[in-house]
């Protein structure tokens, strides 16, 4: 199972697409590797550098609708490559949430004002995320700043974390 | 006993029913699994480092080369070395190679491989394209794609739909096109995520089949696992070709298609009544494909590129609409126009019918039948700061090339603004 712990990555806005994930240009990569160094190239949004912000960061906390636009699990690998399994949102693409899961990676989905207020208490500031997967639930910390939440997934998503994916699940079922 | 009434989906997942993993979850078991070479090649890599490199049924596996076609590098070389090598390991029997291929969403029906009823997978968001048929047809990433060729069952959230209901009558000039911009436009591009659009109404009991591919393939715009059209008379004369063994007459496959059609009385978690009956030609102006306006409100946006090709409107009808504005005319001096056949019958027949030959003569480069443009991979990507008329699905920024822009249209608002090198209304250039 995959490790789903780490420092945050704010992305502070909606609609953030899978070509900007990863453009489109890399999808000629037949291997999962070549994708690390291209994850949110295109990504525009203040004060965000790609190369600076992402290092050392495994958790992305975002806004609505991450991950719309085309059903490339190049955009899961891409993440995964640069150590990210889990992504907080108000809301996903019905596409990339699936492949997440399918990825036996995680991508949870909190109430917009759960989002709002992690936004207002940690953004800008360096926050840890560490989850507990069997009691379902996030600790999100600051320095100065800590909070419980619980969030809730699926069985079938929780089968798929656990067995590391669907074609695991799968092949052991059909 | 079955009194609840159903939608077309909830019809087709009842009949495809394998599995209920969890309470909202079903596992359904797939007639078709589409394969093309970009997201095909990591999933054989994948299935091959796992030991499990088989097929669960040659026939029903489809399989094209068409994003970049012929190959532009090593590497997209590669990818339809991988696909065709994998094709002959398995035999597999549908499978269109250069020369012979044609965007997938284009093809694959063009082939009579939908049927009303059906469930069918594709690595490809704009499957959702297939719906037109009565099926249901859905993008998938390419775990589930390798789920799919293995299995041949895929797992999707218990199936909720939006009913649009589509009423009216269209002006000249306005199209399927500018129904389903204006609808994005209205709904947002998460206005039906994780649900299926189902589509109905006197419009849509109107349109051709290459007009329901135009509406259905842009529902994953507005975040919809599908769009559905209701099968019909339509369907059939469609199908007619590929079925007419397997019936006596069309009444016969019709009774047999209409057991998908929705139930009166079905549950929608809502239901949007559009009437398009004032509705004008529709243009995106940003980088989100809700982004919409009339044309009429863009005001002086010159173009550097048109394009007229794609899954979305590369077809016969779209060609001969584009044709008909440009017939007997020159695409501006400050514009350089491509069009992109979608498939090889599209082709040929508007060779035959002389739509090639008019478009060449005004100007326009003709291509042979890929995605190209379409993803920014070849045959028309754009230059940083240039601006494409295109009668693709998205706008996504640097889609089509790094900050290039592109505006999403109909074939025919496409046609006219190639003759003026602005964005225009086709109805200033009704057909000679
Ligand atoms: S034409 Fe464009 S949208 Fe359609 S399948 Fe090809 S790349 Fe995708």
């Amino acid at each position: 199972m995959k490790n789903f712990t780490g420092k945050v990555l704010f992305l502070d806005k909606s609609d953030i697409n899978t070509d900007e994930i990863i453009p489109a240009k890399y999808l000629t990569e037949i291997t999962k590797k070549a994708l690390k160094p291209y994850l949110l190239e295109d990504l525009v949004l203040d004060g965000f550098n790609a190369e600076n912000d992402i290092k050392g960061k495994s958790v992305i906390i975002t806004r609505d609708n991450f991950g719309c636009g085309s059903s490339r699990e190049h955009a899961p690998w891409a993440l995964e490559m640069n150590g990210f399994n889990l992504v907080i949102a108000s809301g996903f693409a019905r596409i990339f949430r699936q492949n997440m899961f399918n990825c036996g990676m995680m991508a949870v989905q909190l109430e917009e004002k759960i989002i709002d207020r992690i936004f207002n208490n940690c953004a800008g500031k360096e926050t840890l995320v560490q989850t507990d997967l069997d009691s379902k639930i996030f600790a999100i910390s600051t320095d100065d700043f800590s909070e419980e939440i619980s969030f809730n997934i699926s069985n079938f998503d929780f089968a798929l974390v656990k067995a590391g994916g669907w074609v695991a699940y799968a092949d052991q079922k059909y | 006993m079955k009194s609840k009434k159903r939608t077309i989906a909830e019809k087709i997942f009842d009949f495809h029913h394998i599995d209920t993993p969890s309470e909202n979850i079903r596992v359904i078991s797939l007639d078709a699994v589409f394969c093309h070479e970009i997201t095909t090649p990591v999933a054989i890599a994948d299935l091959e480092t796992r030991g499990m490199d088989k097929v669960f049924d040659t026939s029903k596996i489809k399989v094209v080369i068409d994003h970049v076609s012929p190959a532009k590098d090593s590497k997209t070389a590669m990818q339809g070395k991988i696909l065709r090598e994998w094709v002959r390991k398995h035999k597999i029997q549908d499978f269109f190679d250069i020369g012979r291929n044609g965007v997938c969403h284009a093809i694959f029906p063009e082939k009579g491989f939908v049927r009303p009823g059906f469930a069918i997978i594709m690595g490809d968001s704009h499957t959702c394209t297939h719906g037109a048929f009565g099926a249901f047809a859905a993008g998938v990433g390419t775990t589930d794609l390798e789920v799919g060729i293995l299995k041949g069952v895929c797992a999707f959230k218990k199936p909720e739909s939006i009913s649009v209901k589509i009423t009216g009558a269209l002006h000249e000039g306005v199209y399927a096109k500018d129904v389903i911009l204006a609808l994005i436009g209205k709904i947002g591009v998460n206005g039906a995520t994780d649900r299926v659009i189902e589509f109905s109404g006197q419009v849509v009991d109107n349109m051709t089949m290459d007009q329901r591919m135009t509406l259905c393939n842009m529902a994953v715009e507005a975040g919809a696992t599908s769009g559905i059209c209701a099968p019909d008379r339509v369907t059939v004369d469609y199908l007619w070709k590929f079925i007419k063994d397997q019936y006596s007459n069309r009444e016969e496959a019709l009774k047999e298609f209409r057991r998908f059609a929705p139930d009166k009385g079905a549950d929608y978690t809502d239901i949007i009544n559009f009437d398009v009956s004032s509705l004008e030609p529709q243009v995106t102006f940003g980088y989100k494909p809700d982004q919409v306006k009339p044309v009429s409100e863009m005001g002086d946006v010159k173009i550097d590129q048109v394009y007229i090709g794609s899954c979305t409107n590369g077809r016969l009808e779209d060609l001969k609409i584009a044709a008909s504005i440009i017939k007997g005319r020159k695409i501006s001096d400050s514009v350089r126009a491509i069009v992109s056949p979608a498939t090889p019958e599209i082709f040929s027949k508007s060779i035959e019918n002389g739509i090639i030959k008019d478009f060449m003569d005004s100007g326009f480069c003709v291509t042979n039948p890929t995605c190209g443009a379409c993803l920014g991979m070849s045959n028309g990507v754009l230059a940083h700061g240039e601006v494409c008329a295109s009668t693709t699905n998205r706008n996504f920024n640097g889609r089509m090339g790094k900050g290039g822009m592109i505006h999403l249209m109909s074939p025919a608002t496409a046609a006219a603004s190639a003759l003026t090198g602005k964005i225009t209304n086709s109805k200033y250039y009704s057909a000679t």
